[in-house]
């Protein structure tokens, strides 16, 4: 069944969302979560990221590698490109996070000072990947897509932000040594999960 | 000690990939709820791992400094995509329940982070043997997961029924909420005994 754009866009941030039932972007979440402005910065980048890699990568997929896309071009025919996907998938976010650090550096030096640092790390982060490999097997249609893309990236924002929040605030508590670290913010992320599990009767797409 | 030995106790114990790194932490939750799962994963791991970090070992020389990342990205995507083309023709169910896990194998720093740190440096021998013992690593959290999830969650190991349905100690922990308390409970645990021998050294 194809939802509609708005409900998709819902549900990828609260329901669906890429971090709490999806398990994406751990590594950066774990890493970039000591700080409330890390956090929002790595957020802004990875929606933007996210929203127009998502895009780029419905158009190449639909256009050149699905089955049968080439067909049109005589020697071209029975050419199967779709092998390739994950290839070309990580080969545009890769090119396309460059290009966005370029123009950043060129057009305002404030806004690279914000988003710039987080840009590289991006192109490791499999939150981005992910969305548009989810794209491609629940095959959503372009605005869906891209929908889905803006609404993981917001998911992802509002997931690292309230556990820098979370984060700040254990600073003052006494934790056993052990679970110092990753042990305590893995925990704390699983109840937040669980507190996101309510929003499971509003909206669900699979 | 033996290069090789060494090789093994870092990648499984001393700096095993997944909690003393953070690396790979995305799939070793997702794909957790089955111990089936989890050994596939894992098995996929260990052979992308091994055989990236041969080729690119082998190739070291030269690789130009500035390009490897893309080399190396390139070199995984290969491996991975021979793995999923298998797994689907053979294991089609399979397949299906690892869904995008299986190629996110990809953006899984623990193989990238390897083929950086040792197998840029070393020969093919122990490059492989490298990648091998930090699947192992992977493996070992993998299982540990996956064993305490689909035991307390679902009330069965390897498929089988072990509990009646209407006994399951915990539902909660096989759904995504559990796989983070479950990993940081393992941590935890771990970095206990890990602290508890640094004090008797």
């Amino acid at each position: 069944m194809e939802h509609s754009p708005v409900l998709i866009l819902i549900a990828a941030v609260l329901t669906n969302n890429i971090v709490f039932s999806g398990f994406l972007g751990m590594c950066s979440f774990i890493a970039l979560s000591r700080r409330i402005d890390t956090a929002v910065g790595m957020g802004f980048a990875v929606t933007f990221v996210s929203t127009f890699t998502t895009a780029l990568n419905w158009l190449i997929y639909h256009y050149v590698l699905k089955h049968g896309a080439l067909s049109g071009v005589s020697f071209l025919d029975g050419v199967n490109l779709e092998p390739f996907t994950m290839i070309v998938f990580i080969a545009v976010i890769a090119s396309f996070v460059q290009v966005v650090e370029l123009i950043i550096q060129r057009i305002s030096h404030s806004l690279y000072q914000a988003l710039g640092i987080f840009l590289p790390l991006i192109t490791v982060n499999c939150a981005i990947l992910g969305v548009s490999l989810f794209m491609v097997i629940r095959g959503y249609g372009f605005i869906s897509s891209v929908a889905f893309g803006f609404g993981s990236g917001l998911g992802w924002m509002l997931a690292i932000v309230l556990m820098a929040g979370l984060r700040r605030k254990m600073r003052f508590s006494k934790i056993p040594p052990g679970l110092e670290g990753i042990g305590i913010t893995m925990i704390t992320t699983g109840i937040l999960a669980m507190i996101f599990m309510v929003f499971n009767g509003m909206v669900r797409i699979n | 000690m033996s290069k090789i030995k060494k090789i093994f106790l870092n990648g499984i114990w001393l700096e095993n990939p997944v909690f003393h790194q953070v690396l790979g932490v995305c799939s070793a939750l997702a794909v957790t709820t089955r111990v089936k799962n989890a050994v596939v994963m894992s098995a996929a791991v260990i052979i992308v791992a091994a055989l990236t970090n041969f080729t690119v070992s082998v190739l070291r020389k030269i690789i130009p400094f500035n390009l490897r990342l893309i080399i190396e990205m390139i070199i995984i995507s290969t491996f991975v995509v021979i793995f999923d083309i298998i797994l689907k023709a053979w294991f089609f169910d399979m397949s299906r329940q690892l869904g995008p896990y299986v190629s996110l194998i990809i953006t899984n720093c623990i193989i990238l982070g390897r083929s950086e740190a040792f197998a840029l440096k070393e020969g093919p021998g122990l490059s492989f043997l490298d990648g091998i013992a930090s699947g192992l690593g992977y493996t070992l959290i993998l299982l540990s997961v996956a064993t305490v999830r689909e035991i307390l969650g679902t009330g069965s190991f390897w498929g089988y029924k072990l509990i009646s349905d209407a006994d399951i100690p915990a539902r909660g922990l096989s759904m995504a909420g559990g796989a983070f308390i479950v990993m940081g409970v393992l941590i935890w645990v771990m970095n206990s005994i890990k602290l508890s021998g640094n004090k008797e050294v």
